[in-house]
């Protein structure tokens, strides 16, 4: 067997934060081979990018790396900047999760491209022209000699990362380090993503070490897993072997991590408790008195939605296709057409202070547990904030206790209450959301991808989380995720949108086992392939 | 709810503002920087008290001396000091002597000598307790003994014989209130117009700014020139003109801040919530503003120190025997080659506490927004 083209010998990084000092990764040893494709996977807060940051030199300023990172025999760790550089970005590089920041906005696509190109091959800007027309034919990115002149606002979010693979392999690089590529793209996209990396992979027969915290997205295309947990490594092996017989109890509840079981559905004689009847929402871009008419943009073209009581209506669809707008229309959140009843009553044409009293029975969790907690207030000042409103007679000891009822109820400890966001988990901090919802005892929850930025385990106990609730207060929720598993799991009837228009809706056997049209039939394949 | 919940103890969390003052704590510049503002600012309030000269009062025995450790007079300033105190009392000195710390002074007349000439003796900065000691038979002389008035100029003094240390402290005092309230009235009134139009949006927003657009055309100097022609010269004059004219990044700064704030999605969540915008604005938006306000405020105090100082030396600024550090710059640029403390030293002052002000605002911006770094 040849020897490995990197080597990582006990890898140790240390942050020094207010709190004292904070080891990331403790003592991380593995070897990358040439063709060989290693996914690194583990929950937020495992150590799995620090780690590759600090092969890379990538650290952020307060942190700090010990022991040996060998690539072909030399160390990268405690290298001096200027060596490091003739190896990074050209012998081994990396490709982030977010395509959208990752590109340069004020720069053409092809100038990004042959940076580094002339950088480190030494070749002038025609040859390097060539070679950058080449790597994006490589990663099958439509007219490629237009898209050298584009900028990156003018690429969909899949093609940015395909532009940032081609700049990755641009040098044909020994090892590829991805950190989550897929993450924070559509799941049709993300399947063709993958595709692609495996493919390169098998064709230019460099290392690819895959980062990420979903194990079965590697299912496809590793070669072997590291499982990281707390900043160590708790097993590795083979991936058929650590698919097939997970050993650590870790690796098996991560592969077990899918959302399980289907919700049953309502009685027929339900009563609908929110009825929206051919919604449409419009924007009107630009426009005004000197720059012309207004861009008008549907972005929900007359969709119609029952919610029966105790239901769960799924509704699916890629970023983009409408579906929050649609919600936060149904909440009179924004402005819309065709009427929208709650319980009986129009709500369509109410004032913001007519809703107001309304309000508390019709709740919604957003999609980022960072960004939907004020960071300057407590927990408990959150979680209590709608009884300020709904209940203001109520004394601030009789707020503290239906707090600490709440945090109880969605399973957080009450002692937390006094602590700010910042101080919780992801996980933890969507259950704050979920708490500051219930609180007010509503019948209608809207969970704005509710699960999409948290870890597979820790969906997982949301979705356990949110059906209790459900049984316990016969709530009815609007889930809207782009995730299917999710998606299957909590609902029991699911409607696809796509540009603002309903595609399909039934079911999740319906659905998901037997879809009719031809854009269902892509979100399943992408999304159940494995 | 049993009580025993309701005494379920908390645990104690810790807000953004006590993360941003330890950070701040670990900033030596700025705590260095914070100390060293604290004792200007203590100094310059209670110094005037101890120093042992009024700032108003005039040495005419001591103009323009330079600073100095050790007593006023030197020997020379002793001469020509009991030279002039006779001259003043029109008499003709004999010879003078230091003898035991004390000073005797023989002088004649072709008149007879009234004992009270001793007055112009006293009157002079240098001499004190003058008594006449001896005295002829036709009292056409006089022998005087006085003591020496020992007198401490540590940072010399200026033109017309003013203690340069107390007036120093003295034009802090206008410098520093200045820089803070002028500060204060910029900030408050940014602040209110800002977080307004920005959480308002649409047309009040768009009013609003180009309001402000229009007050940025107006040249600064030219307003501060008209309200002196209508009002006069005057103290709180000052802080007006400085505050109608800082309070614009003030505002346009809070109102970005507001814009992107109210697209947060905690205040989304409060909205779904039915919490009023009154509440969101005092809840959500103001709390999250603090941050931004509170760095350019540290960053707005020196600038307008900078402006005081520049109109000051532009002869628009406080009046004389006030003082302030511009105007104390200003008069010692006028005296450059000869006195050339009488610059350096208020230079010293004003430079030193900007640096100050500048690393609390350096430091207060980093540890309040740690992700810029």
């Amino acid at each position: 067997m040849q020897p490995p083209i990197l080597s990582l010998n006990d890898v140790r990084v240390t942050f020094t934060t207010l709190d004292g000092e904070v080891e990331a990764v403790r003592g991380v040893a593995l070897d990358v081979h040439a063709g060989e494709t290693v996914a690194i996977v583990g929950e937020s807060g495992s150590g799995k990018s620090q780690l590759m940051m600090a092969v890379m030199g990538l650290l952020a300023r307060n942190g700090h790396a010990s022991g040996r990172a060998d690539y072909r025999g030399v160390n990268l760790i405690g290298m001096p900047k200027s060596e490091l550089n003739t190896i990074r970005g050209s012998k081994i590089t990396m490709i982030f999760q977010e395509p959208m920041t990752s590109l340069d906005p004020l720069y053409t696509i092809g100038n990004q491209l042959m940076e580094p190109i002339i950088r480190h091959r030494k070749l002038n800007k025609t040859e390097a022209r060539v070679r950058a027309l080449d790597m994006l034919r490589l990663v099958s990115i439509p007219e490629p000699e237009r898209r050298l002149n584009s900028y990156p606002h003018e690429l969909s979010g899949g093609q940015r990362q395909r532009v940032m693979i081609a700049m990755a392999l641009a040098n044909n690089p020994d090892i590829l380090i991805a950190d989550e590529p897929t993450t924070a793209l559509d799941v049709t996209i993300q399947a063709e993503i993958l595709e692609l990396m495996a493919a390169l992979q098998r064709e230019l027969g460099m290392g690819l070490v895959f980062i990420t915290h979903d194990l079965n997205i590697v299912r496809r295309i590793a070669d072997r897993v590291v499982v990281m947990r707390h900043g160590e490594i708790v097993e590795q092996g083979p991936a058929k072997e650590i698919f097939a017989r997970p050993q650590h109890p870790y690796t098996k509840e991560l592969l077990s991590a899918e959302p399980e079981g289907r919700k049953a559905p309502v009685a027929a004689g339900a009563p609908e408790i929110l009825v929206g009847d051919n919604i449409r929402v419009t924007f009107n871009i630009g426009g005004g008195f000197l720059s012309g008419p207004p861009l008008v943009l549907k972005a929900v073209d007359g969709v119609s939605v029952h919610l029966r009581q105790g239901q769960t209506i799924g509704i699916v669809g890629e970023s983009g296709s409408g579906k929050s707008t649609l919600a936060r229309a149904l909440l009179r959140l924004l402005p819309s057409q065709g009427p929208v009843h709650f319980d009986g009553q129009d709500i369509s044409a109410k004032s913001v202070k007519d809703m107001r009293p309304l309000r508390s029975e019709l709740q919604v969790v957003l999609q980022d547990p960072f960004g939907s907690l004020s960071p300057r207030l407590t927990a408990g000042q959150i979680v209590t904030e709608g009884l300020l409103v709904h209940e203001p007679a109520i004394s601030a000891a009789e707020r503290d206790r239906r707090a600490i009822a709440a945090f109880t109820e969605v399973g957080l400890d009450p002692r937390l209450r006094n602590r700010y966001p910042h101080e919780f988990s992801g996980g933890q901090r969507q259950r704050i959301a979920i708490a500051r919802a219930i609180i007010l005892k509503p019948k209608v929850v809207v969970l704005d991808e509710p699960t999409s930025a948290l870890d597979r385990q820790v969906q997982k106990q949301i979705v356990e989380l949110l059906r209790k609730l459900q049984r316990e207060h016969n709530l009815s929720y609007l889930f809207i995720s782009h995730d299917l598993a999710v998606v299957r799991a909590m609902s029991d009837h699911i409607m696809v949108m796509k540009d603002g228009k309903l595609v399909e809706q039934g079911t999740p056997d319906e659905v998901m086992g037997n879809p009719r049209e031809d854009y269902t039939k892509r979100l399943m394949a992408a999304a159940f392939a494995a | 709810m049993t009580e025993q919940t309701a005494i379920l103890p908390a645990d104690k969390g810790r807000s953004l503002w006590a993360d941003a003052w330890a950070r701040l704590k670990a900033n030596r510049a700025a705590v260095i920087s914070g100390i060293y503002l604290m004792i200007m600012a203590f100094a310059c309030i209670v110094g005037p008290f101890f120093t042992p000269h009024d700032y108003t009062t005039i040495y005419q025995d001591y103009n323009r001396v330079p600073p100095s450790l050790s007593a006023y007079p030197k020997p020379n300033q002793l001469d020509l000091a009991v030279k002039d105190a006779v001259k003043r009392a029109r008499l003709d000195l004999a010879k003078w002597e230091e003898k035991d710390d004390k000073i005797i002074t023989s002088v004649t007349s072709g008149k007879p000598i009234d004992e009270r000439v001793t007055r112009y003796l006293d009157r002079s900065d240098v001499l004190e307790n003058t008594l006449v000691t001896d005295k002829s038979a036709d009292g056409l002389s006089l022998t005087m003994t006085s003591d020496v008035e020992k007198k401490y100029f540590y940072f010399g003094t200026d033109n017309s014989g003013r203690d340069v240390l107390t007036r120093v402290l003295m034009a802090g005092r206008v410098s520093l209130s200045i820089g803070l309230l002028a500060g204060l009235v910029a900030v408050v009134i940014g602040v209110l117009y800002g977080a307004t139009a920005g959480f308002a949006g649409g047309k009040t927003d768009e009013v609003m700014m180009r309001i402000v657009d229009i007050l940025y055309a107006l040249p600064f100097i030219f307003f501060v020139i008209m309200l002196v022609v209508f009002f006069g010269r005057n103290f709180i004059l000052m802080f007006l003109a400085v505050g109608a004219v800082m309070w614009l990044d003030m505002a346009r700064i809070v109102r970005g801040q507001a814009l992107s704030i109210k697209r947060q999605e905690y205040v989304q969540a409060a909205e779904a919530l039915g919490v009023t915008r009154w509440g969101i604005l005092i809840r959500h938006i103001v709390p999250n503003l603090l941050g931004p306000v509170i760095i350019y405020m540290t960053l707005l105090v020196p600038q307008v120190i900078i402006l005081e100082s520049f109109l000051s030396y532009l002869g628009l600024g406080v009046q004389e025997p006030m003082s302030s550090w511009g105007v104390m710059i200003s008069q010692g640029a006028k005296n450059m080659p000869s006195a050339n403390w009488l610059i350096i030293i208020p230079a010293l002052f004003l430079t030193s506490t900007l640096f100050a002000l500048n690393f609390i605002g350096d430091g207060l911006r980093d540890a309040l927004d740690p992700k810029d770094r």
